[in-house]
């Protein structure tokens, strides 16, 4: 067990720089999900921890070693890989086991070792047979046994849902969870899936070209996002985003409609300054039928919306409508059916709106 | 009363046994002059010869085999132990040398990012499409300013460059097939790169290194052209070289020469037979899911 530290870590291709001098510190035990689009440098990060990129500059640490030169043998870190990487010559058996025979374990460790992590991954039955004959759950359980019963400072996962039917991924990312419950272990986890990572991290870390966007807890980047981007990626469905400039203390959108600036970020805003007002959908409900309104009618803004699409969701409708002439999506909590056409007065949680610098694209928040 | 269903029923039939037929057609165009010769070894020259053709055997012997190995009463003077002797040792060290290589270089084109690759490789490709036989003056010039007439080594580092292409080529397309993932697994699991490299990528890409094996042997072990320019005694013919030596100014000894061919066939096919186990199996990549 270790943590683990990124200093300013950069990686090149040639003239391409896919990551620019990243900084991280991953404490020990904790369970750190990088999340990004694809090409974010999330998994090239990773890689860069395992030794299987070099690193063109900076310095990567496990407990207080720099690994920069060491092969992924001596790293003792353990990665699952998204195509499970398990070895098809070999039963189950002999792949959770291949790493401690490689490492000269005596044959009586090896079956101890291999026993107790096919109890805690529940594979005991399926020891002998060899992976073509497992399904893809099986499989990764598998992937995540050969990870853990090197007993290794460090986890590693590259999307290591991504091949599984959704209904398996959800097992699967409880299992995960779980995992980390037991095998108290340090582990980086890599995902293009906000949910994977609002769920299992402790925290997160928000990539987008090979920069580092945000670091916090689940909470802390769904609430305080620092900027658009992170306000987007986060949260699912994304947060609506609607340009406007501020004038005499109220969001003027474009078409001239006014939303007072929320209470909080009342003395952060300029008069002139463009801004983009970002609102959850969650934040945006049909009068009664709302979560969390706040009670403070300061907070909370009120107007009527033409209903565009209703998705019902059983005890939820996702409602798509039209705010100052650009699409946003709002919630309906409650079994209500909604039509198409329907104009209803919805109420918006001002006290839980963002402001973002319209040329910065960072949150009026944290400046 | 033919209802819709029957009558795609009776078309598959019609289908199926159209496509039986060809088959067969296909197979005996293939197997008989096989047959023929397989049947020709065990007969005597008198009924082989006979006309009008003695279409079913009328009988058997062994006399054939036994008089090209200079045993019972009328012997014929060709060394063809020593023939055989040639030709193993010139095709099994030709193969193997091929696949070590092969092995080499398919992994490195299939793994390693460096410069000229992808126009080495056409190159060899390139080298692989010029025939034989088209180099066969000027190796034979090169060959006997050096010693090389009428050796083994000279036709060993022959087939080992006519091979090498080929195995290249197979034995590159199978390790593409294995992700490198499985490599980096071992790694992280352990392992040095090139213990990756022998316990996973290796194992697993046996069965197109068996078939590049065949492939190369087969091609050592059939070749003539080469062989008959740059061979000359006991020293170094091969066996396909040797069946010339049934045929006299007057005369062809065809029952001998079956014999002589029915021994060259039967080591390949048992190679073939051994290995093919391989051929099939192995490709099971069930470790990798996408």
């Amino acid at each position: 067990m270790a943590s683990i530290m990124l200093k300013d870590v950069v990686k090149s291709y040639g003239k391409v720089r896919a990551v620019h001098g990243i900084n991280l510190e991953i404490g020990h035990n904790e369970f750190v999900v990088l999340v990004g689009p694809s090409g974010c440098g999330k998994s090239t990060t990773l890689r860069m921890i395992a030794g299987l990129e070099d690193i063109s500059g900076g310095e990567v640490l496990i407990g207080d070693r720099i690994v920069n030169d060491l092969p992924p043998r001596k790293r003792n870190i353990s990665m699952v890989f998204q195509n499970y990487a398990l070895y098809p010559h070999m039963s189950v058996r002999d792949n959770l086991g291949f790493g401690l025979k490689i490492a000269g374990q005596k044959p009586k460790v090896i079956a101890e070792r291999v026993a107790e992590a096919a109890d805690i991954l529940g594979l005991s039955e399926l020891l002998d047979r060899t992976p073509a004959e497992l399904s893809g759950g099986q499989r990764q359980r598998v992937a995540m046994g050969r990870a853990i019963v090197r007993h290794p400072d460090a986890f590693l996962f590259d999307e290591p849902l991504s091949n599984l039917d959704a209904k398996l991924r959800g097992q699967m990312r409880a299992e995960i969870k779980k995992l980390h419950q037991t095998v108290r272990t340090t582990i980086v986890y890599v995902t293009h899936d906000q949910i994977e990572a609002m769920t299992l991290a402790d925290r997160i870390v928000v990539m987008r070209g090979g920069h580092i966007e945000q670091v916090g807890t689940p909470m802390q980047v769904f609430n305080h996002p620092v900027n658009t981007f992170v306000a987007g990626f986060i949260g699912s469905p994304p947060m609506n985003q609607l340009p406007g400039h501020i004038e005499a203390g109220q969001v003027v959108l474009a078409d001239q409609s006014r939303v007072p600036v929320p209470p909080r970020l009342a003395g952060k805003v300029r008069e002139g300054q463009k801004v983009i007002l970002g609102i959850r959908p969650d934040d945006i409900s049909p009068q009664g039928h709302g979560l969390g309104m706040p009670e403070d009618a300061a907070q909370v803004a009120t107007l009527d919306l033409r209903i565009a699409l209703a998705e019902p969701l059983g005890m939820e409708s996702l409602i798509y409508t039209t705010i100052a002439g650009q699409e946003v999506q709002a919630k309906l909590y409650g079994p209500r059916i909604v039509q198409p056409g329907e104009v209803l007065t919805f109420q918006v949680a001002l006290a839980r709106a963002h402001l973002f610098d319209a040329e910065t694209t960072r949150s009026l928040e944290v400046l | 009363m033919s209802t819709i269903a029957e009558r795609a029923a009776i078309r598959r039939r019609i289908q199926a046994v159209g496509l039986w037929l060809a088959t067969f057609l296909l197979m005996v165009i293939m197997c008989l002059p096989g047959l023929w010769v397989v049947l020709a070894a065990f007969r005597p020259n008198r009924e082989i010869l006979a006309k009008p053709p003695i279409w079913v055997p009328q009988q058997l012997t062994l006399n054939n085999f036994a008089k090209i190995f200079g045993f019972g009463s009328d012997q014929v003077g060709i060394p063809v132990l020593a023939y055989f002797t040639n030709s193993m040792v010139i095709a099994m060290t030709s193969t193997v040398i091929a696949l070590v290589i092969g092995v080499g270089g398919g992994y490195a084109f299939a793994r390693f990012r460096f410069r000229f690759k992808n126009g080495l490789f056409l190159g060899l490709m390139l080298f692989r499409a010029v025939p034989g036989i088209a180099l066969s003056l000027p190796i034979f010039m090169l060959w006997s300013r050096i010693g090389l007439i009428d050796a083994q080594l000279g036709l060993i580092i022959v087939y080992v460059s006519l091979n090498v292409p080929f195995t290249i080529w197979l034995i590159d397309g199978f390790f593409r097939q294995i992700p490198i993932s499985l490599s980096e697994a071992a790694q992280v699991d352990g392992c040095t790169r090139w213990q990756a490299f022998w316990k996973i990528e290796f194992p697993l890409a046996r069965s197109g290194i068996a078939a590049a094996g065949v492939f190369a042997f087969l091609t050592s072990w059939n070749e003539f052209a080469l062989a008959s320019q740059l061979t000359r005694t006991t020293d170094s013919k091969t066996l396909p070289v040797g069946l010339m030596d049934f045929t006299a100014q007057f005369t062809i000894d065809w029952a001998g020469m079956c014999a002589m061919a029915v021994i060259i066939i039967v080591p390949a096919l048992i190679l073939t037979f051994l290995v093919q186990k391989h051929l099939i199996s192995g490709l099971t990549f069930g470790g990798v899911k996408g």
